[in-house]
């Protein structure tokens, strides 16, 4: 449907009513301004400073050069882009599968499978933590299935090995956000008009073509939404973290959201370093995102 | 007919994956309320199936206190979150879009920044600001950050550009006011893009840890993912009772979701067109 667009407005009445408009529009700008920016100016005005508590003083860049040579930061950055790198394409491509998949009219029992794929939604993510935790624990139900069978002789230490840990929580996370995902992308490809894969077709273009021609194309907008959606999700993972491995074994599976809060509210607070460390994720995400929207937005 | 046979084995196999992977998406659900009803020991043991302890976990839980609390702070925060939300972002989305004009787009563009702001970031500055403001253990203070998101005001704005203008303008020439348009008019036809909008809002209000974790430090004002982080703690976890309080905070959005299953999708679809 082609709607028409406001015009501009030209007459002292229509600017009146575009006067008006700024009425819709301050409440929310308000709040993003003092909620948003404002904070984030105050967080890098806050990095400049050391020390700890309330005793801080004008440091400069003190705090950022002080962060490669922290170990726990350094391995916190590292696992944030462990997980980054193997989560999000494997949930992103697994749920544009999916998504192909059930957008089939003809496919038997859709609903159903789209129902229980997007069930793991309902739950919030300290749920789900509590759940895997369960599953994976040296007492879980997966150890003892194994046990049960014979397969192992004694528990797999999925949550006191770091990599296995690590693993767990990236399994976690795939459980939980594979079927969100799956749902923005069937609601893109409900816009595609099936028309063009018939033309493929009597073309004969094979169902990996369509795929890689035809429907990664005409759904990369989405694409591109939910990678930086996802992207900056996971940059900034702490609940599966906290609730899951509490950091451990060590700081094997810790992130960086875990260490800001570590460092913030744990122990003797240093507002100063933690402000400094949660910058560097704004300005990863920022980055990424870029990076992301300028391969997104090619041909 | 070679062809209906070459194209079976495809069949069976997109199935054989499908419910994988569907059982894989529903297990631990069915676990977790399954677990709900089974002695902590039964759990260790791996019963799968459901079992007679409910009314012991329940009774332990209620002991361990608080559960009505965390509910009730859970729900009503969630509630009024949304509610205040969807108004202020759907007004300004709206707004952005019946009152355009350059400097509007403008001002759009930059709010389209904060979205590059995480809020792990702004955690700090902004619970010192919250404590100077007395905001600590109030509802307020867990509301003020969510009330205007850029991602709704964005989805709003989408929606808007496919409400019909002529509509507004004959409104206009009926001498409605321009709020009334909004409201009895912009409101009621973008039911399903409120919809979608209210389950992801809810969503995020009652699963929210972090920043309640941090504002709302008073065991009056706790909430439930906090509450169920609560039982994390200790060598020995008591599963049975975990896994019901892990259930009891799942049954909200479960309602929720099949309730407005219909419109989520219609108004997931009017977004990202």
């Amino acid at each position: 449907m082609t709607a028409l667009r406001a015009p501009r407005p030209k007459g002292g009445l229509e600017r009146k009513t575009a006067r008006k408009g700024w009425l819709f529009i301050l409440p929310a700008v308000f709040l993003i301004l003092v909620l948003s920016f404002y904070p984030m100016i105050q967080a890098f005005l806050l990095s400049l400073q050391k020390g700890s508590g309330n005793q801080l003083s004008y440091g400069g860049f003190s705090n950022y050069q002080r962060l490669p040579k922290d170990n726990t930061y350094v391995t916190a950055l590292g696992n944030t882009f462990f997980y980054l790198i193997v989560q999000v394409p494997i949930m992103l491509v697994l749920a544009l599968i999916l998504a192909v998949m059930l957008n089939d009219e003809k496919l038997m029992g859709r609903g159903i499978y789209r129902t229980l794929i997007f069930l793991p939604c309902a739950t919030s993510l300290v749920s789900c933590s509590m759940i895997f935790l369960q599953l994976f624990s040296n007492n879980g139900l997966l150890n003892s299935i194994m046990l049960k069978l014979g397969w192992v002789s004694e528990p797999i230490p999925f949550l006191t090995n770091a990599l296995y840990a690590r693993l767990v929580i990236v399994v976690t996370m795939l459980w939980r956000w594979t079927g969100y995902n799956m749902v923005f992308y069937l609601a893109g490809l409900q816009n595609i008009d099936h028309q063009i894969y018939e033309a493929a077709r009597i073309d004969g273009a094979t169902a990996f073509h369509q795929f890689t021609k035809i429907t990664v194309p005409l759904l990369r907008p989405i694409i591109l939404f939910t990678t930086v959606l996802s992207t900056n999700g996971t940059l900034q993972l702490f609940d599966e973290v906290r609730i899951m491995t509490a950091g451990g074994p060590g700081i094997g599976t810790a992130t960086l959201s875990w260490y800001i809060y570590r460092i913030t509210f744990e122990s003797v607070p240093r507002f100063g370093y933690a402000a400094a460390m949660a910058f560097t994720i704004f300005i990863m995400v920022a980055i990424l995102a870029f990076i992301q929207m300028k391969v997104g937005d090619r041909q | 007919m070679t062809g209906k046979f070459r194209i079976k084995p495809m069949r069976v196999l997109k199935h054989l994956f499908l419910i994988l992977v569907s059982f894989l998406s529903a297990f631990p659900f069915y676990w977790m309320v399954s677990s709900a009803t089974n002695d902590t020991a039964d759990i260790i043991l791996g019963r799968i199936l459901p079992g007679k302890h409910l009314m012991v976990n329940w009774n332990n839980l209620v002991s361990a206190g608080k559960i009505g609390t965390a509910f009730f702070n859970s729900l009503r925060n969630a509630v009024v979150l949304t509610f205040l939300s969807l108004f202020i972002s759907s007004l300004a989305g709206y707004g952005f879009v019946v009152f355009r004009d350059k400097w509007k787009n403008k001002v759009m563009g930059v709010l389209m920044l904060s979205m590059m702001i995480p809020p792990a970031a702004t955690l700090i500055p902004m619970f010192r600001m919250f404590s100077q403001l007395g905001l600590v253990n109030t509802m307020a203070g867990f509301m003020l950050p969510s009330i205007a998101t850029v991602f709704l005001i964005f989805m709003f704005r989408q929606a808007a550009q496919t409400f019909p203008f002529e509509i507004v303008q004959a409104a206009r020439i009926d001498g409605l006011g321009e709020f009334n348009i909004f409201l009895r008019i912009f409101v009621p036809v973008m039911r399903p893009s409120y919809s979608a909008a209210a389950i992801v809002t809810f969503m995020s209000a009652w699963n929210s840890y972090l920043w309640p974790l941090v504002i709302l430090q008073n065991p009056d004002q706790i909430t439930l993912p906090i509450y169920a982080g609560s039982f994390r703690g200790g060598y020995v976890l008591d599963y049975g009772l975990i896994m019901l309080v892990v259930t009891i905070s799942t049954i909200p959005m479960l309602i929720l979701f099949f309730a407005l299953q219909r419109s989520f999708v219609a108004g997931i679809l009017g977004s990202v067109k």
